[in-house]
């Protein structure tokens, strides 16, 4: 029922023997199955448990990028109403990577901006895998300046592997609008809030996510570099991913422990994607809180956000 | 005089009787592998007189060639932690910051100098790419923000030269966090008012590119150089396809619309104090003579 990760068959065989008894017992075969699974159930939570309490960073990259993970377009359905999406960067065309509008997030008008992977292959190729490309930054500076202009707070949810290079990308200025785009998010007098989802992935990441909170999931990643990149370039050997995971601090933990993030939301037991409905929910609320905290600060917020960007890593 | 004494010697065995020479009098050109004298290309800044191309300068180098007379304040930079990740590949990150320290005689890979140019005061904030790559870290990050931040308290335009691999992968994500962090800088030395001209070298890519060196005012290139968010690798094994011809060069970017001007090394001081004499509505340097 699940894609399984390497590292999880002790549950995928479990749960597969699970799914075979329950079929024997539904072709009312004359064995008693239901002790049987309850026993096999309790097991395999138990398994699951063992599994996800000791991942180790580059498992984690794993859970990060599993394909069966809720992705932005979920969060926007379930998290808010009235979704109005904009296109286009007024100068060259639409980029489906970056999704962005004007919403309703729990009764409130809010701009919202987030990088979509896809669910399948149509859908992954129409939204290039979540890599985006500058048309994509470029929308999401307008819809910046339209929340700065109508006062909406802004909200980012952060799943890219990084922008995206190609040739085109790099002639239509990839660079250029990554920074401008960075600049838009700390330039806002709104409040704003970034949670990353899946995989921050490096300038692509940072373009949207350089806000006044910074909340991040439980198996969520968030890098300067891949760890597949880090290896080929430090180590010189693809091999080492492994290594480069675990070196370059890319967890939701440790980037709490260095400052970089605010706050980390907890995942259901076996990660996002086996329990979607909750963990957005946990998302909601954690969006909810941080918002409240900076509307009711009466601190400005662009300061805010600038002198929090210039703190860090100056004691770590 | 007979044919056998006019003989000359070959010419091959006066090179092999010249070994003793220090191989790096005469320096390689890289475009036309022609051999150039070292201080004829001291005194072309590093621009090889005949096939234009710009070599690769130190950070103190630049700011001798680009300030009048050589001279200029040099700016402490700033104490910054060093290792936050104590981080190691195949060599720990501190040896590898020692050698780079003791090769470059700088502490890091930004410098930055505050003096005249043609008359006009500014300060001049230099990666110097022979630093482990001129990559952003931590404390590149820190003294880029203190030459922004010095230009912001003493009321000067800042020109930046830029000369990056990128990220300093060995400090992780901090490096990424110098992308929002020079940001914050660059854009409030803006806002105030004073011009931020940016010099791209040669290389300048990655999240370096990302940042400060693409939000300037004005955005000048040396000729000929690498200038680019993802590597040329990266792009060729992402898209599989053979890239055109001078791609992410400094003339490329010019047609595509990213770079203001194309400027040879040899121009510089000209080109931007009168650019910078126009912005700060100071008057043009010979009316500036009469008025002296």
């Amino acid at each position: 029922m699940y894609n399984y990760l390497d590292f999880e068959k002790p549950v995928a065989d479990l749960e597969a023997k699970i799914l075979e008894l329950k079929k024997l017992g539904e072709q009312g075969e004359a064995v008693d199955v239901h002790e049987e699974i309850s026993r096999l159930e309790k097991r395999s939570v138990d398994a699951l448990r063992d599994v996800y309490k000791a991942l180790t960073p580059w498992q984690k990259v794993q859970v990060a990028r599993h394909p069966d993970r809720p992705h932005c377009i979920d969060y926007l359905s379930a998290l808010f109403t009235d979704f109005t999406p904009l296109a286009g960067d007024r100068a060259y065309g639409e980029d489906h990577a970056m999704v962005g509008g004007l919403a309703r997030f729990r009764g409130e008008p809010v701009a919202i901006l987030g990088q979509e992977k896809g669910s399948d292959t149509a859908s992954r190729l129409k939204h290039n895998f979540g890599s985006v490309r500058p048309e994509g930054y470029r929308k999401a500076v307008r819809i910046m300046e339209l929340a700065d202009r109508y006062q909406l707070p802004v909200i980012s949810l952060v799943d890219t592997a990084g922008a995206y290079p190609g040739i085109g990308a790099e002639e239509r200025g990839q660079a250029e609008a990554i920074a401008r785009s960075t600049s838009a998010c700390l330039g806002l007098r709104v409040p704003m809030i970034s949670v990353i989802i899946g995989e921050g992935g490096s300038g692509g990441a940072i373009a949207i996510a350089a806000a006044n909170r910074v909340l991040i999931l439980e198996h969520a990643i968030y890098s300067v570099i891949s760890p597949e990149g880090a290896a080929s370039i430090l180590w010189k050997d693809t091999t080492r991913s492994r290594d480069a995971a675990t070196s370059m601090k890319i967890t939701a933990q440790d980037l709490l422990e260095l400052g970089i993030v605010d706050a980390i939301i907890p995942e259901p037991l076996g990660g996002a994607h086996r329990g979607a409905e909750a963990v957005i929910e946990a998302t909601g609320d954690a969006i909810a809180r941080s918002l409240e905290e900076l509307q009711t600060s009466g601190k400005d917020l662009r300061e805010e956000r600038r002198d929090k960007f210039l703190r860090i890593g100056r004691s770590v | 005089m007979n044919w056998i004494t006019n003989y000359v010697r070959p010419k091959i065995n006066s090179m092999l009787g010249r070994r003793d020479i220090p191989d790096n009098l005469w320096i390689k050109d890289p475009e036309s592998g022609e051999m150039v004298f070292h201080k004829d290309l001291e005194e072309n800044q590093y621009v090889v007189p005949s096939s234009g191309h710009h070599m690769k300068i130190s950070a103190k180098e630049r700011l001798r060639f680009f300030f009048d007379g050589g001279q200029y304040e040099t700016l402490e930079n700033p104490k910054a932690v060093t290792d936050p990740l104590r981080f190691r590949d195949e060599k720990r990150y501190l040896d590898r910051l020692r050698d780079a320290r003791a090769k470059t005689g700088m502490d890091d890979a930004v410098l930055n100098g505050v003096g005249q140019v043609e008359g006009v005061p500014l300060v001049a904030t230099v990666q110097d790419f022979s630093f482990i790559g001129g990559s952003l870290g931590i404390a590149a990050g820190e003294a880029i923000i203190k030459g922004l931040e010095t230009a912001l308290e003493r009321r000067l335009p800042l020109v930046l030269f830029a000369a990056s691999g990128g990220a300093r992968m060995q400090e992780g994500i901090f490096s990424l966090m110098q992308l929002p962090r020079t940001t914050v800088a660059v854009d409030r030395l803006k806002e105030a008012g004073l011009p931020y001209i940016v010099v791209l070298t040669n290389p300048t890519t990655g999240g370096v590119t990302a940042s400060y060196a693409m939000l300037g005012d004005v955005h000048i290139a040396e000729p000929g150089a690498l200038i680019g968010f993802a590597g040329p690798r990266v792009i060729e094994q992402t898209i599989r396809e053979k890239l055109p011809e001078g791609f992410q060069r400094s003339e490329y970017l010019m047609a595509h619309g990213m770079v203001d001007m194309v400027v040879s090394r040899l121009e510089l001081r000209d080109k931007i104090s009168r650019l910078l004499r126009l912005m700060l509505k100071m008057p043009a340097p010979g009316e500036a003579a009469l008025a002296a």
